[in-house]
């Protein structure tokens, strides 16, 4: 039996088990090493043209709903950052339809590791390294023009520490909707791959109720909105208050609780196909 | 001669329409892949919209264009299966597994079976997932409409846009009976048609030289020219030339993919199966 009397110790054990799991598929992809490699660089690649399709949006206007190609990248560096490191830790999340058809998901329910644990770890893709690779050069490219302080740079890890977070929570979010039916797992994408594509422009091209939606509904703007706004000392054309700035860990904390209990009704709902 | 070639006509229609309702089973899925192509297709919409109203005529598309090119995109994305997901990801895995040895016994054309079947896909996926957004888009953007010749010569684009797209996806799915896993190549395969397709940002956005490359690579059947063609930026004989060359690029691919196929096909009997 393991110990998981203690929290602390149910943490440890988990974090175990998922590096255990991960392992286990980092060495099943390294099987097929030209599939690896060519899967690594084109999430580069993928990633990369994406960018360029922004930067080319940049031939024909020079400043873009009143920002600059390189404060765009700063936008969108951080997004990505954080989108794809959740991505990567979020694993087979996003097919729990499959594993609830095939019955996988029962196989998994008897092991003595949290299913979530299970779900994340299983399919664990470290070729996905490469699109994170992609967002941190974007951003080191945006990076030399924030006049970095301290306090800067401190709203930046914390930033990214909670962006990850908030992606993570949409992720479990949206895919604990497969539980209800199996096969719509295409509606989370307008939320995750949504949510990061909507976060990659400046706010200020949308409407006042997509931006307030994306504050207190689905608080992606806090990912990286509201923390670039501090990194480039602008005032935010919305009027929200200052102390957005520094919310994030807030709305990330919000979000794993709400996250939690979807989560746990989720697991509850679910009835297994029995065949 | 009418005789043997009715009953090949009829197979692949049943063919083709197997697989039209083999997708249709899956509602749900239907419904959210049409959700999500709308909420994509209106955060595009209003990335445009910012471009456009700093430059009203870049690319020389006016905005109502441009928003309009956008659902055009969205529409066709899972029409050409843009990311793959057709008849050839069958193939791919089929490779795989060995099952192909059965698909090379039948007294069927492989390359004819896997196109009626994408084919069937493909109708499904435009009255569905392309049909729908589309309504979606009109409803909240107002979209440009075609003139009759256009609308026509957009119908027949498309068609021509799925073949292409299947001849592009058999080639790179192909590439398993050599690699035994192809999907490493089908995500190189993504990357290229999402960008070279028009589907980020429309070709002619593209700086010069880039633009020209871009234009004459097949991915630009998959969305670039039936868009233009909507929009009428091709009418006449231009619309003829435009049309000319998806099925420049359909013949000239098809016939690799046969070529490919017999290549594979000596390889599968030397292994033994």
């Amino acid at each position: 039996m393991v110990d998981t009397d203690t929290p602390a110790a149910y943490v440890a054990h988990a974090v175990r088990s998922y590096w255990l799991i991960a392992l286990l598929w980092i060495r099943a992809a390294m099987a097929y090493p030209v599939s690896f490699w060519t899967m690594l660089v084109g999430g580069v690649l993928i990633t990369f043209l994406d960018f360029v399709a922004i930067w080319l949006m940049f031939t024909h206007v020079d400043t873009y709903g009143g920002f600059t190609l390189r404060e765009i990248a700063l936008l969108y560096g951080l997004t990505s950052i954080a989108f794809r490191v959740a991505d990567m830790l979020v694993g087979s999340v996003e097919k729990i339809g499959q594993k609830v058809r095939s019955g996988d998901l029962d196989a998994m329910m008897t092991k003595p590791v949290p299913v979530l644990v299970q779900l994340c770890a299983d399919r664990f893709e470290l070729r996905r390294l490469g699109q994170i690779a992609q967002g941190l050069a974007v951003f080191a490219w945006a990076a030399p023009i924030v006049e970095w302080t301290p306090q800067r740079l401190l709203v930046l890890v914390v930033a990214l520490v909670s962006g990850v977070v908030i992606y993570f929570c949409v992720f479990v979010i949206f895919s604990t909707i497969q539980f209800w039916t199996t096969d719509a797992s295409e509606f989370a994408n307008a939320f995750t791959y949504g949510g990061n594509t909507i976060m990659q422009y400046p706010m200020t091209i949308f409407p006042r109720e997509v931006v307030r939606s994306l504050t207190y509904l689905l608080p992606l703007a806090f990912v990286n909105w509201y923390p670039c706004l501090f990194l480039l000392g602008r005032t935010d054309p919305f009027g929200s208050p200052d102390w957005f700035r520094f919310a994030s860990p807030l709305a990330a904390l919000m979000l794993v609780v709400v996250t939690t209990l979807v989560w746990r009704q989720g697991l509850r709902r679910y009835r297994s196909t029995g065949s | 001669m009418s005789g043997p070639l009715h009953p090949q006509i009829s197979l692949y229609a049943a063919i083709a329409t197997r697989s039209f309702r083999r997708y249709s089973t899956y509602t749900a899925a239907t419904l959210a892949g049409i959700f999500t192509n709308s909420v994509f297709g209106i955060i595009l919409s209003f990335a445009y919209l910012a471009l456009w109203e700093q430059n009203p005529s870049a690319g020389g598309y006016e905005a109502d264009q441009a928003v309009t090119f956008v659902w055009i995109g969205q529409a066709l994305l899972m029409t050409v299966a843009l990311w793959s997901g057709g008849s050839t990801d069958d193939l791919a895995e089929r490779i795989r597994t060995g099952d192909i040895a059965v698909d090379l016994y039948r007294p069927v054309s492989v390359l004819g079976w896997y196109l009626a079947a994408d084919l069937g896909r493909g109708l499904y996926h435009f009255t569905t997932r392309g049909v729908a957004p589309a309504i979606v888009g009109a409803l909240l953007f107002g979209l440009v409409t075609p003139s009759p010749a256009g609308a026509a010569g957009f119908l027949v684009s498309v068609v021509l846009a799925v073949v292409v797209s299947f001849a592009v996806r058999f080639l790179f799915a192909a590439s398993a009976f050599w690699l035994l896993d192809a999907t490493g190549p089908r995500v190189l395969l993504s990357v290229l048609a999402t960008f070279f397709s028009g589907l980020t940002l429309p070709l002619n956005l593209f700086p010069d030289g880039l633009r020209q490359v871009a234009l004459a690579l097949p991915f630009a059947s998959y969305i670039q020219t039936p868009a233009d063609i909507w929009l009428g930026r091709h009418t006449g004989l231009d619309m003829i030339a435009a049309i000319g060359l998806q099925v420049l690029w359909a013949v000239v691919l098809l016939a690799t993919c046969a070529l490919v196929l017999r290549a594979a096909t000596r390889k599968v009997v030397v292994q033994g199966g």
